[in-house]
């Protein structure tokens, strides 16, 4: 039994909302994997919650009218990664939530949740980042769509303000066309487990594939939220498409990442994994384009 | 006749497929009170005050007792046979709750209240005052001059040390010319994780404690909470259901004192404690850290000259199994590969950390560690093949060792190691391995194994078994030797069945679940002995039934018992084999005759003073990708001696799980510890590497039997020997791939990114200067 | 908490059932203390080790980390739900026991739960797919080596013979 002090179920997204300008000490709860895990421990124990677990409109991916991938805030990891729109668009992001703890937890699991806990190790966070995704947020004034790197104010805190439901995660046609991408989780279990550090690198060719036309990489746990690598996109970008640019773009990334000593790694470890990683993602990122490195 | 030998299925297999077997919590009545602990939340002080007014009054808090309430009877926790010898009992160095705590995590109040949330929210409200002491997480720090005395009667926290001397070190170590092999190795603190948690519930009946506890140990169990709580020891009825796992950590007291003690007090109601998965890995039992310094001499050819080791055994905060298991490595270091010079220190140490207790392998697997690391450590400094080098040195046939008088009967070494060498095509890998340049490269690794079945002549072994022949001609087994997963009822049956001649295993009943009102007095699962020793009860339990059942055949049959056999559930007349009487017919005419009724059954307790040698190897393969520091096991085969093997199926099971077992000491777990506070960082299932479905490459076990003299069904240890060649296995094949020797478990990214780093297979040229 | 006990109507094994629940209750509390189904197990509470492991519309989910009063208008189904009207063994538990794959029994309702959904999906799975769709479990006792026999074994039988009825 859960040491839950109130437990308003919401039934639908306005109602949601009235739950939540009435109750603002209140925490949303959607799949439970993170909220219910902390109570357990304690850190949330005695908290009122928020159930938007019924919302069914929230679920599901699609392409918007403007052709922007659509993904309901409650989508689960395993619906992510077996919808044919992100298969076809940008499958890295369905691989990335299949390296999400196990089977039952990507069942349980939203890409909500995943991004409004503000975690840096989330798995699904970098991959947003390095794609530039939107935030839809949706509250008594309607909806506020924002870029996902100013959604996220610092470790744990993000941009939802009083009212406010997080409704869904664009990803602009602009962003996936034509791109291709790689998601590395390096942890220390095969299953079950968090980033040591994640890397989500995608490129877009030139059309004759010898030039990375534009190049994105976002870290997972490389500092308190997820984040981009600029000195290291600038230095693939406009690139010829070799070994030597993966090189570089892979020592370029010390000028952007700063993780520091925890018990969980150091920070010469987290530094050289981080190097390598981007390196073979840039790789496979490539491969991916049907381009070849030179 | 022929159950012994054949893989048949287990006899809780359906039980266990549909969800109706019974464990402990689904025995429980749900009107149950509910216990928390309040641990401690320092590594090493004194209980000043505990403040429970705001605790008590929350809604739903029956009790809370405090370290100020409980009985000031310190009592021994590990699950051994006890001593009548006070020199060889168990040091009793713990209360059920403690006012002077020795590690983080220790037990200093417990809240009873009616619902887990009350009994959860009233646990985090109760404030401990403490007097902090300085406290000594490292095992060779805590023996220093000035170190905290973590009990009082121990200076120097050394709880034990034990020594062997053989021939003359000093001596030999002075001749001319020899290589000395110098290197230390160590083990880290790991956790048994069964899935069941310990879970525990009391109460009380005509005027005596019953424990329904998730236990390996019922009858030890029994005793410990009768000197715990000063009750007479009949006062006590512990009762085992089926258990969800132990690997050691259930072959100790836990909290059955403690509930038994709070139902007690409360005139006997309902009590339960649900261990949480974090109170488990903190609060109950792990492996010892073990830290080994191996010196060995050898002459340039290889010969060993002189040999020496010192191990310094973590113990924790408590002594529970203590110097046992350091003992027991320090035992094989001379036999595995016999030398004329040995010398060897133990040392079992307290320090402000969870305690260490028994666990798989006992002591063997840190041992393996060091000696079969260092084995290869040899074959580089002298350039010797690791496989030729074993091989010549190895415990030869006809090894007789004076204490135990174990013998090595067979060349079991170097027979499992042709399986082994064989599957893997180990030749020709390690051959080839050594040659490799690049990022990513393969290695191949070998080790042997040592391990003793039982505890004689340490301690006592003895089995009791008990046999009622019912109305049908089956038969109710009972045995103390507990099934914990393992197995070992469905092996009791085979050998009962073929001992009194029954035609099936499953015409055997055993009572599974232990009761200390009602099973024969018998110690436990640990040890790897139950199949052992239960053999010799079994045989002469079954031999005492069968001979009341053909004296009985006599009377009906006027027919000689001299003449007569069971066979197949068959009274038969052995000169010609006629079948006369099915055995259900005798049975139901021995219960219910006007002329001579009387109930078949049996009784007895054998004594065991015998141990067996148990053998094997382990070889793996290993692609270890040095730029991001991983080793991925990509291939492994664990090859035994464990005697005739009673279930075939069975026993690759327990192959299985023990090669798991060692996969994750040697590559993934361990429990870390802040070095400012004593707090333990990754204390649960999440941050705790414990091996997954996807961290296993297909594991193969093979077997190579051997009749083992000693036993009545030629079987000895299996249970624990796969978990302790694994993980030297392991690292011997990432010395074969990089030429990196790595002394310390596990062999996880971080301690590869090290390693490499100082031998230059990674070469960061921006890293930032120390 | 204001409403702390709060009816719940779902479909439980086939069975349409109603309880009223303490809305604090975790599907696996309901499971076990009001239902009594003993196949549901607690082995950390947090969505680690998947002891607690059930069907909910036919995807697994860690009941420990599912509100009981989430269950409304869906259809649970758990272990005890496999064998027959006669006790007749499934296919696939009939797998767990030829193969070995059951030691001390405490993960094998979760495992078997998972298989469950593995099976019914109607697809051939590499060994490899298997590990990944069976990761959500952690067992101590079987290395997973007969548990990986098992479900392989059950899913040729499945894929080869003709097609059982739905339980």
């Amino acid at each position: 039994m859960y040491d839950i002090k109130e437990l308003y179920e919401a039934e639908s997204l306005q109602e949601a909302v009235a739950l939540r300008l009435e109750h603002p000490g209140a925490r949303v709860i959607a799949g439970g994997s993170d909220v219910l895990v902390q109570m357990r421990e304690g850190r949330l124990a005695g908290q009122e919650l928020i159930s938007i677990q019924r919302l069914d409109e929230l679920r599901g991916v699609r392409l918007d009218d403007e052709g922007s991938i659509r993904l309901g805030s409650l989508t689960s990891f395993s619906q992510i990664t077996k919808s044919p729109v992100i298969r076809k668009h940008i499958g890295v992001l369905g691989e990335a939530v299949d390296l999400v703890g196990g089977p039952q937890i990507r069942n349980l699991g939203t890409i909500g949740g995943n991004t409004c806990n503000g975690v840096t190790s989330a798995d699904s966070a970098s991959t947003l980042h390095a794609w530039e995704a939107v935030v839809e947020l949706t509250g008594p004034a309607g909806e506020r769509r924002l870029p996902i790197r100013d959604f996220y104010l610092g470790a744990g805190t993000v941009d939802i303000r009083p009212g406010e439901i997080q409704t869904a995660i664009l990803i602009p046609r602009a962003s996936y066309d034509r791109t291709w991408g790689y998601y590395y989780k390096y942890a220390l279990r095969n299953a079950m487990d968090i980033a040591t550090t994640g890397c989500s690198v995608n490129a877009r060719l030139s059309p004759d594939g010898k030039t990375f036309e534009r190049v994105r990489l976002a870290y997972g746990v490389a500092g308190p939220v997820p984040r981009r690598a600029p000195s290291a996109e600038a230095a693939a970008n406009g690139r010829p498409v070799d070994r030597a640019t993966v090189e570089a773009f892979g020592l370029a990334v010390l000028d952007d990442i700063d993780p520091r000593d925890s018990w969980r790694a150091s920070r010469d470890f987290r530094r050289h994994i981080a190097v390598e990683m981007a390196k073979r993602c840039l790789a496979e990122s490539v491969r991916r384009c049907g381009g070849e490195l030179s | 006749m022929g159950n012994v030998g054949q893989s048949v299925t287990r006899l809780d297999a359906y039980d266990k497929a549909t969800g109706r077997a019974k464990y402990t919590d689904d025995l429980c009545d749900k009107s149950a009170l509910v216990l928390k602990i309040v641990h401690s939340t320092i590594a090493h002080g004194l209980v000043k005050s505990v403040e429970t007014s705001e605790a008590a009054a929350g809604r739903g808090v029956v009790r809370i007792f405090t370290c100020f309430e409980v009985p000031d009877i310190p009592f021994p926790t590990a699950g051994h046979p006890w001593s009548t010898d006070p020199h060889h009992q168990d040091i009793a160095d713990r209360l059920m709750l403690n006012r002077h705590v020795r590690y983080y995590g220790d037990d200093v109040a417990v809240v009873v209240a009616e619902d887990e949330v009350a009994a959860a929210r009233a646990a985090r409200l109760v404030k401990v005052e403490y007097e902090e002491l300085p406290f000594v997480l490292d095992v060779q720090e805590a023996m220093k001059d000035g170190t905290p005395r973590i009990h009082e009667e121990f200076p120097g926290n050394v709880l034990a040390h034990t020594s062997i001397n053989k021939g003359d070190y000093d001596g030999a170590i002075r001749e001319p010319g020899l290589i000395c092999v110098d290197r230390w190795y160590e083990t880290p603190v790991v956790q048994h994780c069964h899935i069941e948690n310990h879970i525990v519930f009391a109460y009380g009946e005509n005027g005596r404690l019953v424990i329904v506890s998730s236990t390996q140990i019922p009858h030890i169990v029994r005793r410990t909470v009768g000197q715990a709580l000063g009750l007479p020891w009949g006062k006590i009825r512990l009762i085992k259901p089926y258990i969800g796992g132990g690997f050691g950590n259930k072959q100790d007291t836990l909290y059955e004192p403690l509930t038994a003690f709070v139902s007690q007090q409360l005139g006997g109601r309902l009590v339960k404690m649900d261990v949480s998965r974090e109170e488990t890995f903190v609060s109950n039992r792990v492996r010892h850290s073990i830290r080994s310094h191996l010196v060995s001499w050898l002459r340039p050819d290889g010969t060993y000259v002189a040999r020496k080791l010192e191990c310094f055994s973590d113990q924790g905060a408590y002594a529970s199994h203590g110097h046992s298991i350091a003992a027991k490595g320090l035992g094989a270091f001379p036999q595995m590969y016999p030398c004329p010079h040995v010398r060897g220190d133990a040392y079992t140490v307290y320090t402000n950390k969870p305690v260490a207790g028994a666990m798989r392998g006992y002591g063997i697997p840190q041992a393996m560690f060091a000696v079969e690391s260092h084995t290869d450590d040899i074959c580089l400094a002298l350039g010797l093949d690791p496989e030729a080098f074993r091989r010549r040195n190895i415990m030869p046939v006809g090894y007789r060792d004076n204490f135990s008088k174990n013998e090595n009967y067979f060349d079991s070494f170097n027979q499992c190691a042709d399986r082994a060498v064989a599957y893997m095509d180990y030749r020709r890998k390690a051959a080839a391995y050594k040659k490799q340049a690049g990022p990513v490269r393969r290695g191949i690794g070998l080790s042997y194994l040592w391990y003793n079945t039982g505890v004689w002549p340490i301690s006592l072994e003895h089995s009791s078994c008990r046999m009622v022949l019912n109305q049908d001609g089956s038969m109710q087994l009972q045995v103390a030797e507990t099934e914990i997963g393992q197995g070992a009822d469905t092996a009791y049956a085979q050998m009962a069945a073929d001992v009194v001649g029954l035609r099936d295993y499953r015409d055997v009943h055993v009572i599974s679940c232990q009761d200390t009102d009602v099973t024969p007095f018998g110690l436990g699962a640990y040890a790897s002995r139950q199949t052992y020793v239960c053999g010799f009860s079994i045989r002469q339990t079954g031999q005492i039934l069968k001979d009341k059942i053909l004296r009985y055949a006599g009377e009906l049959t006027r027919t000689p018992v001299s003449s007569l056999n069971v066979v197949d559930s068959n009274i038969v007349r052995q000169t010609d084999g006629r079948i006369l009487m099915p055995l259900g017919d005798l049975a139901l005419e021995a219960f219910y005759s006007l002329e001579h009724s009387e109930h078949l059954t049996a009784e007895s307790t054998c004594q065991i003073k015998s141990n067996a040698y148990s053998f094997g190897c382990c070889i793996a393969e290993v692609e270890v990708d040095i730029p991001l520091c991983r080793a991925r096991l990509i291939k492994i085969v664990n090859v035994h001696d464990c005697g005739r093997l009673i279930n075939p199926a069975l026993a690759e099971a327990q192959v299985h799980g023990g090669m798991s077992m060692g996969i994750g000491f040697a590559l993934s777990e361990q429990l870390l510890f802040d070095p400012r506070t004593g707090r333990p960082l990754n204390g649960n299932l999440l941050d705790y590497k414990l091996s997954t479905f996807m961290d296993h490459p297909h594991l193969e076990a093979q077997f190579v039997e051997n009749y083992e003299p000693t036993s009545p069904f030629g079987t000895k240890a299996l249970g624990e020997p796969p978990a302790t060649p694994v993980a030297p296995a392991i690292r011997n094949a990432i010395l074969n791939a990089t030429g990196v020797a790595i002394d310390r478990l596990p062999l996880n990214p971080h301690i590869l990114f090290q390693r490499f780093t100082e031998e230059g297979l990674i070469r960061d040229s921006w890293r930032e200067e120390k | 908490m204001k409403d702390q006990f709060r009816m719940v109507e779902f479909n439980l094994n086939g069975r349409d059932v109603a309880h009223v629940v303490d809305a604090r209750s975790s599907l696996t509390d309901m499971l076990r203390n009001d239902y009594r189904l003993t196949s549901v197990k607690k082995g950390c509470e947090v969505g680690e080790c998947g002891a607690c492991n059930v069907l909910i519309d036919g995807e697994c989910f860690n009941s420990c980390l599912y509100l009981a009063v989430w269950v409304r208008g869906k259809k649970v189904r758990t272990l005890e739900s496999l064998a027959g009207p006669g006790g007749e063994l499934s296919d696939l538990q009939q797998a767990f026991i030829d193969e070995t794959a059951i030691q001390c029994g405490f993960c094998t309702p979760g495992f078997m739960m998972t298989a469950v959904e593995i099976l019914e999906s109607g697809r051939e799975y590499s060994d490899d797919e298997l590990r990944k769709l069976l990761s959500g479990h952690l067992c101590r006792c079987t290395g997973y080596e007969n548990i990986l026999r098992a479900v392989r074994k059950a899913m040729h039988r499945r894929l080869e013979g003709p097609a059982p009825a739905r339980p």
